[in-house]
């Protein structure tokens, strides 16, 4: 008898288990990221920080993280497919400068019209730069919250500088001629070396423009796209931008060539610079928080001793954009909502969850980086807090443009043309120019030369 | 369309209008593969087709509202202001032709059927191990063998520079210096086992007592070849080619090892297509290329039809 | 029989270059052979010093991974079972019946699917995967699978049968089968090598395809090995030489098996080749 009457509660208690998850809501989540793999630290976060802390605050939300370790492309094609037939995450990793795109294409819709007015009552807003902010807005609208920003510099290797006698920890270079002349001595000292890596070709993607084309054109004074909203095609900043490829890669081999075409050329100049071949490498605050920390693949030896960084310099003082000495570009990712999401209410919730200072806290814990937000400290991190302060202020951002992508791939073929030693700085321009109008128009580029 | 082989010295005959299947059972033994194929070939084929003729796109404006932009998408590939540049689509048919030409025809179809005829008089443990090979790198998913293949060409570590070195010959740079070369020999090495088997089946099916014959005779073994083998599985020739023709113009697999570069000089209409489609997202423009493509190998079918007929009828 | 001194030369010539070819095609897989055995195994050749299992057990602590080894077998079995069957019947039904316009059929499907097996196809695919609420299955890379590849399935197998003479169905049909028990009793066994050789060809072709399943999954727990072999990339994003080397080698070998099982049961050719 008093079996049966257990076993009748036992099954009270599992029905009323088994309806609990009936009101229950599932959310999905996904980024590029796999635990161990590309971007740990993403997922690390949200597997172990976020998703337990959320779901623990909303006992009826189940949060699930889709990880995804293959291409970016990939992933962007995915989520649009997605998103043009409602279906795909509630939540996503996004790339700022893909949102013009999406949007225009009707694939992402601001967060007040998805999950309602309350989006605005955030606290949050308050405490992200207005900097971060337009990383995740397009026409004055949000779309998504950005996550963090970063900054792009020359990295050294300070032991190598001295060895070519040059004081490595003032070393700050006012011009690209000051960079040249210390691959040289370097070059001078090691013949088989390739002092710098500025990023260029195809390859690489968007980290060739990025890294390579945006930090030499900004120092020109000049942008991709003028004031306008029209596309540069033909300048004398391209000119001397293209001409600074060709004396590194092509007439004094400056920089590994070689690296610039093969397919896996990012990671030979991550190898290069490990290895001591590098010592002057242009790359974001990402080298130094992914590539370089110690148990990974690029690891530099005795990192805290000879590693340093240096700001890129215009080509002369004052060159630079805005009439700067000094120039950086920043990018930026953060979370999206899916604008078809079936629960946009728990959605939101999660996404602002994921943006209050305990969760970026427990992030800054796993991987220290620049945060959008201003509350937040970077622990422990001499680097970072010091390029952050130093960088911000000098930064600029890709133009908000659904071409840009396309635009920005052009501009990879015209560098690879130029370090490959196929065309010469002017003919690479020219076809620049041709492919350029062929993608938006004439009337949408201006020629400056 | 068929040549018969000659399977007996007596006439075999053929009962004209005489069917093993009425049109009712036929139609029944159709549907299931009908269906799949309506669904998943068909319809997307004419969508392409259909999407050929718009500008649309999957981001921005055009991914909502897509126009019907004519032959513009068409027009835009044959520009004859770029044509030929790398990058370009001239540039990538041009190239992939080459690379159909010399991987498919001389590469696969010529290596396969000396494979074929060299491991019907082998010793069998010889024919085992050198078919195993061959059609292992033929079945082994594409990535493995890509990644296989980068680590072989690698210009420091590589095992193809270990083993020049280990003769005394210099290292080479080949994914480099020589991309087109590395991708034929490449694609040529994927596909051989194919055209293999299917020779190889062919020349067995070959009555012995036409080769005992010959041997009786003391033809040689390539006059056995041209004389006998060859002339007997021509209709098989044919299918190989059209086969391996249109795989070889697909094939997606070179861009494992090269990306489609350095700048351009591997891009394949296949990855053309794909960089447009995918990076670009411009799907009208890239089912403008598929359907070049297909229009291409149809032209190539025909041609290795019209052959195939021309000499059978000699 | 007696062999002439020059035939005999000429034998062991055809046997030296038979085997130098074969030598060459093993060469760039040479590599595989030891870099998961290699705790620190690099781009380079090397015998592993000493032999480890150690890459095979980090792999197989990922259980994504190996989830994803079963959701392969999954996907392709189900490929094959489903392209087998339909090719089968359809390529029967073409070579033996005298419905119009058989003759150019197998021709024109295989031109189309030419056409859907480029980029652009996707989205027309995922739209009726997504239509018919399929999108992160298995069945839905299963019929899509099918469908594209049944084109040449179809052709293949097509011939095969053609090349089949029509008197060993006439005589179980004069005997009283009727055309359905004639294909089931008489053809079906005859057809039997060719159908392994669409299965084998199938299986191959669904095991290491990456777009499709790609495009129409979602969840970590249906994704084939060929999208779960990138959780075997670094944080920078590129290969961890000996993990991604011991999956590589747990990844061949059911393709090796199942051609080396093929092989050995059923003899692995193209009966009497397919023509044109």
């Amino acid at each position: 008898m008093s079996n049966r009457l257990r076993s009748l509660a036992l099954s009270l208690i599992g029905a009323t288990a088994f309806v609990g998850p009936a009101f229950a809501v599932d959310l999905d989540i996904t980024c590029r990221c796999v635990i161990g793999g590309v971007n740990s630290g993403t997922a690390e976060w949200i597997e172990n920080s976020v998703i337990p802390a959320f779901e623990a605050a909303n006992p009826d939300i189940n949060v699930n993280l889709n990880q995804f370790g293959g291409e970016d492309a990939q992933l962007t094609q995915q989520l649009a497919l997605d998103f043009s037939t409602g279906a795909g995450p509630d939540v996503t990793a996004f790339d700022g400068f893909l949102i013009p795109s999406f949007v225009e294409g009707g694939l992402l819709k601001p967060l007040d019209e998805v999950a309602g007015a309350e989006v605005n009552d955030w606290s949050g807003w308050a405490a992200l730069s207005d900097g971060s902010k337009a990383l995740m807005q397009y026409q004055d609208k949000y779309y998504g919250i950005p996550l963090g920003t970063d900054v792009r510099m020359i990295h050294t290797r300070k032991d190598i500088l001295a060895e070519a006698g040059i004081d490595a920890d003032t070393w700050q270079p006012t011009s690209w001629e000051e960079i040249l002349d210390a691959a040289r001595a370097i070059k001078k000292i090691k013949p088989d070396s390739f002092p710098i890596q500025l990023n260029a070709g195809v390859a690489m993607g968007e980290a060739t423009t990025m890294q390579g084309y945006w930090l030499a054109l900004l120092g020109t004074g000049e942008t991709v796209m003028d004031e306008n909203g029209k596309y540069i095609v033909s300048s004398q900043g391209i000119l001397d931008t293209l001409n600074l490829y060709k004396t590194i890669y092509v007439d004094e081999q400056l920089g590994d060539q070689r690296a610039q075409l093969l397919a896996d050329g990012r990671n030979r100049s991550f190898a290069n610079f490990r290895d001591g071949v590098t010592a002057l490498l242009f790359e974001g605050d990402y080298f130094y928080r992914s590539v370089t920390p110690e148990g990974s693949e690029f690891a530099v030896a005795n990192r805290d001793e000879v590693m340093g960084w240096a700001k890129v310099p215009a080509k002369e003082p004052g060159a630079g954009i805005r009439g700067q000495d000094f120039v950086t570009i920043s990018g930026g990712t953060g979370f999206v909502l899916n604008p078809a999401t079936d629960a946009p209410k728990e959605a939101w919730a999660l996404l602002s969850f994921m943006n209050e200072p305990e969760m970026q806290n427990a992030f800054q814990a796993i991987q220290p980086r620049i945060t959008a937000r201003t509350d937040i400290e970077i622990p422990n991190s001499p680097f970072l807090t010091e390029t952050s302060q130093t960088l911000l202020p000098l930064t600029t951002a890709r133009p908000n443009d659904e071409n840009y992508n396309v635009v920005s791939a052009e501009i990879q073929r015209m560098t690879e043309a130029v370090v490959s030693g196929e065309l010469s700085p002017e003919e690479a321009m020219a076809q620049y120019k041709a492919s350029v109008i062929g993608i938006v128009g004439e009337e949408n580029t201006v020629s400056l030369l | 369309m068929t040549t018969e082989p000659i399977i007996e010295t007596k006439p075999k005959r053929r009962v004209k209008n005489f069917a093993l299947l009425s049109n009712r059972a036929g139609a029944m033994f159709l549907t299931p593969a009908g269906l799949l194929v309506s669904v998943f070939v068909i319809v997307p084929f004419f969508w392409v087709i259909f999407v050929s003729f718009t500008n649309r796109t999957l981001l921005g404006s055009t991914a909502l509202n897509p126009e019907f932009v004519g032959l513009a998408n068409y027009f835009a590939l044959f520009d004859g202001s770029n044509f030929f540049q790398r990058g370009q689509f001239g540039f990538s048919l041009i190239l992939t032709t080459q690379f159909v030409l010399a991987s498919a025809l001389l590469g696969q179809a010529l290596l396969g059927l000396l494979l074929a005829w060299l491991i019907q008089t082998v010793p069998p443990a010889v024919k085992r191990l050198t078919e195993t090979f061959v059609i292992a790198a033929w079945i082994l998913p594409e990535v493995v063998i890509g990644f296989a293949w980068f680590a072989f060409l690698d210009r420091d570590q590589g095992t193809l520079n270990a083993l020049l070195g280990t003769v005394g010959l210099p290292p080479g740079d080949f994914l480099l210096q020589q991309p087109f070369w590395v991708i034929v020999v490449f694609n040529t090495w994927r596909g051989a086992a194919f055209s293999m088997m299917l020779f190889s089946s062919a020349f067995s099916s070959i009555p012995p007592s036409y080769f005992q014959a010959a041997d009786v005779a003391g033809a040689s073994s390539w006059q056995k070849f041209k004389d006998i083998g060859l002339p007997l599985i021509r209709g098989h020739i044919v299918t190989d080619l059209i086969l391996i023709t249109m795989w070889t113009f697909n094939t997606f697999t070179p861009f494992l090892l090269t990306n489609g570069g350095p700048s351009y000089r591997t891009e394949l209409v296949s990855i053309y297509n794909y960089r447009v489609a995918f990076n670009d997202f411009q799907f009208g423009k890239g089912a403008a290329v598929g359907v070049i493509m297909m229009l291409i190998n149809l032209a190539f079918a025909l041609i290795y039809l019209s052959i195939g007929r021309k000499k059978k009828v000699r | 029989m007696k062999l002439t001194l020059p035939a005999f030369i000429g034998r062991i010539a055809f046997s030296a270059l038979a085997a130098l070819i074969g030598a060459a095609f093993a060469l760039p897989l040479l590599w595989f052979l030891f870099a998961p055995f290699n705790a620190r195994a690099e781009l380079g050749l090397a015998i592993p010093d000493p032999w480890t299992l150690s890459n095979f057990v980090t792999v197989f602590g990922n259980s994504f991974a190996v989830q994803a080894l079963w959701n392969s077998l999954i996907q392709s079995v189900g490929g094959v079972i489903l392209v087998g069957a339909a090719a089968t019947l359809a390529a029967y039904a073409l070579s033996r019946s005298s419905l119009p316009g058989k003759g150019a059929v197998t021709y024109i499907l295989l031109l189309f699917s030419s056409v859907v097996s480029g980029s652009a196809a996707m989205v027309p695919i995922f739209l009726i995967v997504s239509a018919a609420g399929l999108i992160d299955t298995h069945l839905a890379v299963i019929l899509t699978f099918a469908g594209g590849l049944l084109p040449t399935a179809m052709f293949i197998l097509r011939d095969f049968i053609d090349s089949i003479p029509k008197s060993y169905e006439e005589s179980a049909m004069v005997a009283g089968a009727s055309p359905v028990q004639a294909f089931f009793d008489v053809a079906l066994p005859v057809i039997r090598p060719g159908i392994v050789v669409v299965v084998v060809w199938g299986f191959v072709n669904i095991w290491g395809s990456f777009l499709i399943p790609f495009i129409l999954l979602r969840s970590d727990d249906q994704m084939p090995a060929s999208v779960a072999i990138y959780s075997f990339y670094s944080e920078a994003g590129t290969p961890i030489v000996t993990l991604l080397a011991a999956y590589s080698l747990i990844y061949s070998l059911p393709v090796i098996a199942l051609y080396l099982f093929v092989s050995w049961k059923f003899g692995f050719r193209f009966f009497g080749g397919i023509k044109a």
